[in-house]
């Protein structure tokens, strides 16, 4: 069997993997889900947000924190989830395992990728499918917004999960994956404007969390599922895609030398 | 013994060291083609690290090593197609069940056995639809056993296969084992069980501070002094014990001599498990520290 079609099949196991695993289901499959309606019924009574002066343009809490919500999912299917999986498998002799069988080490990472993307784009599904038919929350109807939303979310799936494969190293054992990586991703989720809203952040906060790669996707998002009237909020006034795409590309170089660099198939010490 | 091309894995003068500490000293053995050798030895003595130098996880400092033709440092993945290993390790979270999992590996493989044919070679088919994590160790092993064969492998590691089983599942292992090598297979076995190594092993080496102290069959391991029958028998002055190449006129001449006062007799052929303490004993760091305690004292 060749390389892709191992993959695939590596693909459909880890994704039945994945929703066996309820700590995995609880904290990245079903936390924005979670979030977003916590932060939709709370605030429901506090009125609108980003309402203009003449009393126009605002939305409901649930339209504002939808794309920050998406942005979350994009980081944790990718970052938080393999990051964390990666080590366990490390810790526990899967990977050794599998590294003494015929399965090609691309294989192996189709596999990831292909478990990330199919996990994400469902989690991502529901999250809007709840935002509008829960919340009432209206989406765009203009195509090149889905379009925007589709490079933004595939480079920013990507760029997650090569971080993710590359930060795998940072836990020195399977049992400390989860206390190393979940603070890191909540952090950022933190400063990129996904709880808190981003304008509201003190400007040097805000060109720290520039660096990162979560502002960017969030922003990215924003630019897809709010009102044109909220593009004023962004840094420099403009949603800056051009800056999204750079970042993030940047990003995903990063990404990929460091895994590549760093991912370890048959040890050797020698 | 000279190399052939009949043999699966040889090695040469084989070495690893981590700085000033050698790890595997020196060590030279082949096994031939459908043969089971097992590789004995105390925890730490080399045993590990020489398996996983062959199954290619480790590098080595020096010596030659062939598995299957081919150097493991640099086999690649039709090589593994080749082999099957049973890690002396296994943890995973287990969310699969023991069907799926085997069959998932089963599809690594070019040729791979029959999953159910050996879900039930390994005793598992009653818990072919139980989720890994909800076995025991015993059964979780058997698990890793199936993986190990699953691709019919020409030659197969099996590290410390047994531990954790209940003497009717090592019972019931040895028959897969038996099983195995009738089709063909070689077979590498590390054990710390000295019966097992004797059931299932053809010829055995013994490693002991990373160096080989005896290899040979498993009947002749030791050589011939250490086979010579123990005689045990209690008597007015106490326990005694003699080695005897003749036991049965030493047992006629203790009855002769002692009659009533014989008791408690018994003729004991060593055991392998005997042989290897005291292969072991002989060359360990602490029999030589007790020497010369022994020296001063």
């Amino acid at each position: 069997m060749n390389a892709l079609a191992l993959g695939v099949a590596r693909a459909r196991y880890e994704t039945r993997v994945y929703f066996r695993q309820g700590d995995t289901i609880l904290f990245t499959f079903l936390f924005p889900i979670i979030m977003l309606t916590i932060f939709s019924v709370a605030f429901s009574s506090a009125g609108n947000i980003g309402t203009l002066p003449d009393g126009s343009g605002g939305i409901a809490p649930a339209a504002f924190y939808l794309p920050g919500m998406i942005a979350a999912g994009i980081l944790l299917s990718g970052v938080q989830n393999l990051a964390v999986d990666i080590a366990v498998e490390r810790g526990d002799g899967t990977l050794k395992r599998l590294a003494g069988t015929p399965l090609p080490v691309v294989s192996y990472f189709i596999g990831k990728l292909g478990q990330v993307f199919a996990t994400s784009i469902l989690q991502i599904v529901l999250l809007i499918a709840i935002a509008h038919f829960a919340f009432g929350v209206e989406l765009p109807t203009d195509p090149a917004k889905w379009a925007t939303f589709v490079w933004i979310y595939a480079l920013g799936m990507i760029t997650s999960a090569v971080l993710g494969i590359a930060l795998s190293r940072v836990p020195r054992s399977g049992k400390s994956a989860t206390a190393v990586i979940i603070p890191i991703v909540l952090v950022l989720q933190f400063i990129s404007g996904v709880y808190l809203q981003f304008s509201m952040l003190p400007v040097w906060l805000q060109n720290f969390a520039s660096v990162f790669p979560l502002k960017w996707i969030a922003q990215g998002t924003r630019s897809v599922f709010l009102p044109a009237s909220f593009e004023t909020q962004e840094q420099g006034d403009v949603w800056n895609l051009t800056g999204v795409a750079v970042v993030l590309g940047i990003w995903l170089v990063v990404g990929a030398v460091a895994a590549l660099v760093t991912f370890r198939w048959i040890r050797k010490d020698s | 013994m000279t190399p052939t091309t009949q043999d699966h894995v040889i090695v040469r003068d084989l070495r690893k060291t981590y700085g000033s500490f050698a790890a595997v000293d020196g060590v030279s053995f082949e096994i031939r083609r459908g043969e089971t050798f097992a590789l004995l030895g105390p925890n730490g003595a080399g045993k590990s690290t020489t398996i996983e130098i062959l199954e290619g996880y480790r590098g080595r400092t020096g010596g030659s090593v062939t598995v299957l033709g081919e150097d493991p440092a640099h086999a690649g993945r039709d090589w593994r197609a080749r082999l099957g290993m049973v890690l002396q390790s296994s943890g995973e979270s287990g969310n699969v069940t023991v069907r799926e999992q085997v069959a998932h590996f089963a599809r690594l493989y070019p040729n791979p056995r029959g999953v159910d044919e050996t879900i039930s070679a390994v005793g598992l088919t009653d818990k072919a639809g139980t989720r890994i994590k909800a076995l025991s160790g015993g059964q979780r092993r058997r698990v890793d056993v199936a993986l190990g064969v699953i691709g019919r492998p020409e030659l197969l590691f099996l590290d410390e296969p047994t531990t954790g089983f209940d003497p009717e599942a090592r019972h019931e292992f040895w028959e897969l084992i038996r099983s195995l090598k009738r089709e063909g297979t070689t077979i590498l076995l590390t054990t710390h069980y000295l019966d097992e190594a004797a059931q299932l092993g053809d010829r055995a080496g013994v490693i002991a501070g990373g160096r080989l102290i005896d290899i040979g069959r498993i009947d002749e391991i030791g050589g011939q002094a250490a086979r010579i029958p123990v005689v045990r028998w209690r008597d007015s002055s106490g326990l005694h014990e003699e080695r005897s190449t003749t036991p049965g006129a030493l047992v006629s001449r203790l009855h002769a001599t002692l009659g009533d006062q014989l008791r408690d007799l018994e003729v004991v052929r060593p055991s392998l498990e005997d042989i290897y303490l005291e292969l072991v004993a002989a060359h360990s760091p602490a029999a030589a520290a007790l020497e010369t305690v022994g020296a001063h004292a």
